[in-house]
């Protein structure tokens, strides 16, 4: 028996990295060392907490206190006073946007209280790289029920029954897709976990990955046992080295303890699951693209079907499932289809997690049940906007999902509403607009994403994506008119139409959920030529009130192109021929006598 | 580590892992605090501490948390020990060698019962 008497977790997921994890974790340990307490206190790292945006954090066991947005000096004093006296240091827990202090259990955040978890039940809670906490948590506890209570059938009736659906976009019925896999002929049969996560600001994946290895190599055997496969490989993107190397260190201990290999729990069913680092090109997050990708070839997308249910890696059938997705088969073994049933909607059901970004105040990761709505997921949850303005919309789903304006906000999410609005639910990106956003350029944002990643193989996508951006440029910069919306429709839809992967099909997405739901502010950029959210550079000016000027002069020192002309307590003013648009007057201005307009 | 091959070595990891893991939760009946001071160490606390932890252990009791704290501030007595139960009042024991602490917890985390020959302070501060 270790002589633990506190545990000390902390985040160790890439948002915690990059705000200082490492240099509070040496503090926290050296001072721990200071005081004679290492005998007593453990330092955990974990995965991905998903309060990122409070980062880094640790939360000390048992008392379950959560603190934020540390420093090395505050984990000198944390040590010094909770850990050595018992007494809660106030100053680095949480405060609500109102002021108000919370309690300092974890679970009572109003952040984690809503959440339900399921996919990351363990993820922020156990020790990644030790399989013995994975097994405390009831891990591979299913797979051995797998082994010694189930037929195969069985097992895939379960999946079957439970609803589950894909979490990785596209949201076809897990179970389905394994009982077609197990149909299909073929001697060798394989198993992969799509790990590669293209989705710019969704880490839902890496962050299972880092925070708890297991569950995924857990269900991978499961499902091998399920369709016949003996062989798995996980497919990551090389941007993710410490989930590759929590991964690795997962295998060799899942191999050690006969959880991988050859007579799994002593059974008759031997399964290996092998790493491929993928090179992180978004195209390869299609499975077609990734299996090409698995054998060595280009990753490029081939026509479907056949579909890898029939005709996967090595023209064997594939079972190709996301990491998410695999997350949730262990807990719908342990607990049952009807328990899983019990969650989320009827068609959706279960949980989801999203990434929440942008202009809201808790950015993260969040694991909520299906059918919650967009409300209560951005305002109770995510905290409502951070800029202090309305939220304008939310664009779900990545760069090939919609947006959905505020009018929306009472829908339920699952993928049936969310597809009704012309979004997606996607991998569960959700960035967060406010009236500050234009919706012009986000489309042409998202779009430029798609024209980069498009991997050219087939026209309408190479060609007809580069067209669509080539227009709201246009419009962006002031020279678009009403013809070009059209077009703009007619090429989105044609796209849609004649790609032949999933990336083509969905890139003009963002387009044409905002002409839909923002047709006026496209309108006005056409017709007026004006930018209602004051965003597009060419359609803005900037100018000084010169009843609020007094001529400081801040701002004619300040600019970097010496647009702005007047003397000294005179009033200035700026020659929008030279502006450059910067903004650095309007920051410097302590009188507030300069803005934007438009036109 | 040799293979697992049943459901009972799966069962005895779980079991031995999750007494460490159990530490983390937070839904706990009580709480025992150990007084790590300076002059705590020096009378033998961290012995009391591993008796504690033994004892809780052995008796199979994982809902009671054990910490340590700084000097409570009687150093005449040390080791200190605060023993506080859910709706009880929280008492101080003094003099806790490991022996004590035994009996400390077979008779007030087990019995429910305060050990009187040892408490120094019932109440809160
Ligand atoms: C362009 C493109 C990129 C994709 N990227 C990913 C990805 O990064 N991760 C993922 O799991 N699925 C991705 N998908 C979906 C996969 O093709 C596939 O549907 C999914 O891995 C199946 O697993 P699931 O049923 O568990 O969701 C992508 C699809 C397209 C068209
Ligand atoms: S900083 Fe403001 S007040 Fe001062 S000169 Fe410029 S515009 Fe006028
Ligand atoms: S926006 Fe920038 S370039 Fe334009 S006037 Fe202000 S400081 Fe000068
Ligand atoms: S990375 Fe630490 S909470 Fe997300
Ligand atoms: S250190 Fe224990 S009373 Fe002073």
């Amino acid at each position: 028996m270790p002589l633990t008497t506190s545990t000390v977790l902390i985040c160790a997921g890439g948002a915690c990295i990059s705000s200082g994890e490492a240099s509070v974790k040496e503090a926290l340990k050296k001072e721990i060392r200071k005081y004679g307490l290492d005998e007593v206190v453990r330092v955990v790292e974990t995965g991905c907490m998903g309060a990122c945006s409070l980062g880094p954090i640790i939360v000390i066991y048992p008392d379950g206190v959560f603190y934020q947005k540390l420093t090395p000096r505050a984990a000198e004093k944390i040590v010094q006073e909770h850990l050595l006296k018992g007494r809660i240091v106030q100053e680095y827990l949480y405060k609500m946007p109102t002021g108000e202090v919370v309690p300092e259990a974890m679970d009572k955040l109003p952040f984690f209280a809503k959440q339900v978890k399921i996919a990351t039940r363990n993820v922020g809670y156990i020790d990644p790289s030790n399989i013995e906490e994975y097994i405390a948590r009831d891990g591979y506890f299913a797979l051995n029920k797998v082994l010694t209570q189930m037929s195969p059938e069985q097992v895939i009736e379960e999946i079957k029954r439970s609803g589950l659906r894909g979490r990785g976009g596209a949201g076809f019925p897990t179970g389905l897709k394994w009982e077609l896999t197990r149909k299909a002929k073929g001697d060798r049969k394989y198993i992969v976990c799509n790990a590669d996560e293209g989705d710019p600001g969704a880490f839902m994946d890496r962050s299972i990955l880092e925070g708890d290895p297991h569950t995924v190599l857990e269900a991978m055997v499961i499902a091998g046992y399920a369709i016949g496969a003996h062989q798995g490989y996980i497919y990551v993107r090389a941007e993710y080295p410490l989930a590759i190397e929590r991964l690795q260190i997962a295998i060799a201990q899942a191999k050690e303890f006969g959880f991988l290999g050859e007579n799994i729990l002593g059974s008759e069913f031997g399964f290996d699951i092998e790493i491929r680092i993928g090179a992180g090109a978004f195209v390869c997050g299609e499975e077609t693209a990734l299996i090409a990708s698995i054998e060595g070839k280009r990753g490029q997308p081939r026509v479907k079907p056949p579909y890898p249910a029939q005709s996967g890696v090595w023209g064997c059938p594939t079972v190709i499932n996301n990491v998410e997705t695999f997350a949730c088969v262990p807990p719908i073994i342990i607990k049952g289809a009807d328990w899983f049933r019990s969650i989320g909607t009827p068609t959706s059901p279960g949980t989801k997690v999203f990434a929440l970004a942008g202009k809201i105040t808790n950015t993260g990761l969040v694991e909520v049940p299906m059918g919650i709505t967009i409300k209560e997921l951005l305002y109770e949850i995510g905290g409502g906007s951070s800029t202090g303005k309305k939220i304008k919309a939310v664009q779900t789903g990545g760069p090939s999902g919609g947006c959905i304006p505020s009018e929306y906000f009472d829908t339920p999410v699952d993928y049936e509403s969310l597809q009704k609005l012309g979004a997606i639910m996607g991998s569960g990106g959700m960035i967060v607009m406010d009236e500050d956003d234009c919706m012009v350029d986000v489309a042409r944002f998202f779009l430029e994403f798609t024209v980069d990643e498009s991997c050219g193989k087939c026209t309408p996508c190479r060609e007809g994506t580069r067209q669509m951006l080539k227009i709201l440029e246009k419009i962006t910069s002031g020279e678009g008119s009403e013809k070009d919306l059209i077009e703009l429709e007619t090429l989105g839809n044609i796209i849609k139409d004649t790609s032949l992967c999933g990336l083509g099909q969905t890139a003009p997405n963002p387009v044409l959920s905002t002409l839909r739901y923002y047709r006026h502010e496209y309108e006005a950029h056409v017709r007026e030529k004006r930018c209602p959210a004051l965003r597009c550079k060419a359609l803005v000016r900037y100018v000084i009130d010169p009843s609020k000027c007094v001529g400081c002069t801040a701002c004619a020192r300040v600019c970097p192109v010496n647009a702005i002309s007047g003397e000294l307590r005179k009033v200035h003013t700026i020659d929008n021929d030279v502006c450059v648009r910067c903004g650095s007057c309007i920051e410097v201005c302590r009188f507030g006598a300069i803005s934007k307009v438009s036109p | 580590m040799s293979k697992v091959k049943s459901i009972e070595e799966l069962m005895k990891i779980k079991e031995r892992a999750l007494k460490e893991l159990q530490l983390r939760d937070t839904g706990k009946r009580g709480k025992i605090t150990v007084a790590m001071g300076t002059c705590g160490i020096a009378a033998g606390a961290k012995e009391t501490l591993r008796a504690i932890v033994e004892a809780l252990a052995e008796n199979n009791i994982n809902d009671v948390a054990v910490v340590q704290s700084g000097c409570m501030g009687l150093c005449e007595v040390e080791p200190t020990v605060e023993v506080r139960l859910e709706g009880q009042e929280p008492v101080v024991y003094g003099h806790v060698t490991p022996e004590n602490a035994k009996r400390i917890v077979k008779l007030h985390i087990m019995a429910n019962q305060i050990v009187s020959d040892l408490m120094v302070r019932k109440g809160e501060m």
